[in-house]
């Protein structure tokens, strides 16, 4: 086996761990971290192909890694913002079942 | 200038249309307190800048413009087609609306002293950048990036009001939103794998259809349906649509689920023509008729006004689905799949303008009576007629009626139906109909039952009014004028909605 398809195969349980947290657990900071975990499997593994190229290791995937590590980094931040007012403002680390009547707002 | 050398080729109005809105988000950050002089000469220029892009496809055609002056595969190509173009002005026309409607809410004298205040502005412009961000996009990962851009906005948008069950619908809609982003990611990372380019012209020429092409698109494919909310995946629709605020509302039902499908679309349709096998188009259409039948339930179930458009828009975004099915089909070029794909990016303009219409004149109703429950608003139309009007007009549209946009939209996927020989589709199509009239004569018989009410209401200005029914009458004339719209909508249209999906 070589380093790379270490590489992809590692990035490919990653994701699968972040994808089965994202289902499994309820508790909402393990699901941000569930998705940072698939986010991180996702970089893993489009490293491993950047380094597939002939031409040695292709620029592309490391740009775009950066910036997807940028949104995920955003992304974080709005949902701990959200658990966190959610958690002061309910008492809360779940989300209730789903109630099917929305709360109209103005 | 000549006017003529503005709309000239070479003009970047693709870059400007993105430009304008982001810098008015940036700007609006620090000058937060200065919104209500700032707000409104930003978004119509926008809104010029978006008719100049629709303007200069009308005269010259599809337009590339490679970012920076780099060809791909190393830049980024903007593109500006007839479908493009018509999102581009759909989206101006409703922020512009939004942020005239927002502005006594958002941007009163102390108003930016609070929190919803100070963030609503840079929300929309940023929400208004980021989907012009797409619109133009010819690059997958740039699409992954003004994916998120609009998802985060429009999260932040739910949460305005910050009480603990709209915070909960916010959360949920992020969790979906996320979710979604990241099985798209996946899927331009293995395509990138695959084919070392994320152009979409390029990709276009060298996708085949093996395994790994069919697994990323299928990734892709899924995670843009869980932002779109095509049944089974719209639990999180109703409660975020119906928390946010109503300018917000208006802007995510009418123009944030759309940004997803117009993915999807640009996807099967310009990206990977030719490779949607038959039982796919079917599962989408199939998805697509249980989310008309589903949501029009749930619709009818609903007793207050706000959660009964949101799951109007469950169902209304069905129809959009059965594009797929329609324009698709084995075999030769079919004549229909033109009418198909035309009628269903019809459903989706109007049913954006009908249902801002619908949402802000559900805001003013609501501003006037307190809450939204729907046996608190018997005989409003006596008190406010311009609301009820606006929603009437809204109504037609959304049931189909002529001579409204949805009702062009439904002609043309009706006739591509019973043209392609599949009638079910067509039943499905006229059911649907039939439904969203029944949950809508139940708000309306509301509205125009007898008595007097103007006691008990609350008085609102009656900008907000007629705003909605500036949008609404916008609706109608969609259909009224359909020609202009149809023939800007043919200018660059992918040869697969002429000659079918597979």
């Amino acid at each position: 086996m070589t380093g790379i398809t270490l590489f992809g195969l590692t990035g490919a349980l990653v994701i699968g761990l972040g994808v089965f947290g994202l289902v499994a657990r309820h508790h909402l900071v393990h699901r941000v971290l569930a998705f940072n975990l698939i986010g991180s499997g996702i970089f893993l593994l489009f490293g491993a192909l950047a380094s597939r190229s002939p031409n040695g290791t292709d620029p592309v995937p490391q740009a775009l890694v950066i910036t997807g590590i940028v949104v995920a980094l955003a992304a974080t931040a709005l949902a701990v913002t959200l658990i966190t007012r959610f958690a002061e403002a309910s008492g809360r680390t779940h989300l209730p079942d789903d109630s099917e009547d929305g709360d109209g707002a103005v | 200038m000549a006017l003529s050398d503005w709309l000239a080729p070479d003009m970047a109005w693709a870059a400007f249309s993105v430009i304008v809105p982001l810098a008015a988000a940036l700007l609006s950050l620090p000058l937060a307190r200065h919104a209500r002089y700032i707000a409104l000469p930003a978004a119509l220029l926008g809104l010029i800048v978006a008719c100049a892009s629709a303007a200069q496809v009308w005269l010259h055609g599809a337009v590339l413009l490679a970012a920076g002056g780099w060809a791909p595969p190393l830049g980024i190509v903007l593109r500006l087609d007839g479908l493009a173009a018509a999102f581009l002005v759909l989206t101006a026309a409703i922020s512009t609306a939004v942020a005239w409607y927002a502005l006594p809410q958002f941007a009163a004298r102390g108003a930016s002293e609070s929190r919803s205040g100070f963030a609503f502005w840079p929300l929309l412009f940023f929400l208004w950048a980021g989907l012009n961000a797409l619109l133009v996009s010819n690059d997958l990962f740039n699409l992954y990036v003004a994916l998120e851009l609009i998802g985060l906005t429009a999260v932040a948008l739910v949460a305005l009001d910050g009480k603990p069950a709209v915070i909960a619908a916010a959360l949920r809609y992020l969790l979906f939103a996320l979710f979604g982003s990241l099985a798209y990611l996946l899927g331009v990372v293995l395509l990138y794998a695959q084919y070392a380019t994320l152009d979409m012209t390029l990709l276009r020429h060298v996708a085949q259809a093996d395994f790994a092409t069919l697994l990323a698109a299928a990734l892709m494919t899924a995670g843009l349906l869980a932002k779109t909310a095509l049944v089974p995946l719209h639990a999180w629709l109703p409660p975020a649509h119906a928390g946010a605020p109503a300018p917000a509302s208006a802007l995510l039902s009418a123009l944030v689920v759309k940004g997803s499908f117009y993915v999807v679309i640009r996807l099967w349709f310009d990206v990977l023509p030719n490779q949607a096998g038959a039982a796919f188009t079917t599962l989408l259409g199939t998805l697509g008729a249980l989310a008309i039948l589903y949501g029009s339930a749930l619709a009818f179930r609903q007793n207050r006004l706000k959660p009964i458009i949101a799951y109007s828009t469950v169902a209304q975004l069905g129809y959009l689905f059965l594009v797929f099915p329609l324009a698709g089909g084995a075999g030769e070029a079919q004549p229909w799949g033109a009418a198909a794909w035309s009628g269903g990016m019809f459903h989706a303009l109007s049913h954006g303008l009908a249902k801002a219409a619908m949402f802000l004149a559900a805001g003013t109703l609501i501003q006037a009576v307190g809450h939204d429950r729907i046996d608190g608003l018997d005989g409003i139309a006596r008190s406010m007629p311009i609301a009820a009007f606006a929603f009437g007009l809204a109504a037609i549209s959304l049931m189909g009626l002529p001579p409204s946009g949805g009702f062009t939209a439904k002609y043309l996927l009706l006739t591509a139906a019973l043209a392609a020989g599949q009638w079910g589709w067509a039943i499905i199509m006229i059911v649907g109909g039939l439904l969203a009239a029944g949950y809508l004569f139940r708000v309306l018989n509301r509205f125009l039952l007898e008595g007097d009410r103007s006691a008990t209401l609350q008085a609102v200005p009656a900008g907000g009014q007629i705003i909605a029914l500036l949008l609404a009458l916008a609706a109608i004339l969609l259909g009224l004028l359909s020609a202009t719209p149809y023939a800007l909508l043919q200018i660059g249209r992918p040869d697969a909605a002429a000659g079918g999906l597979s």
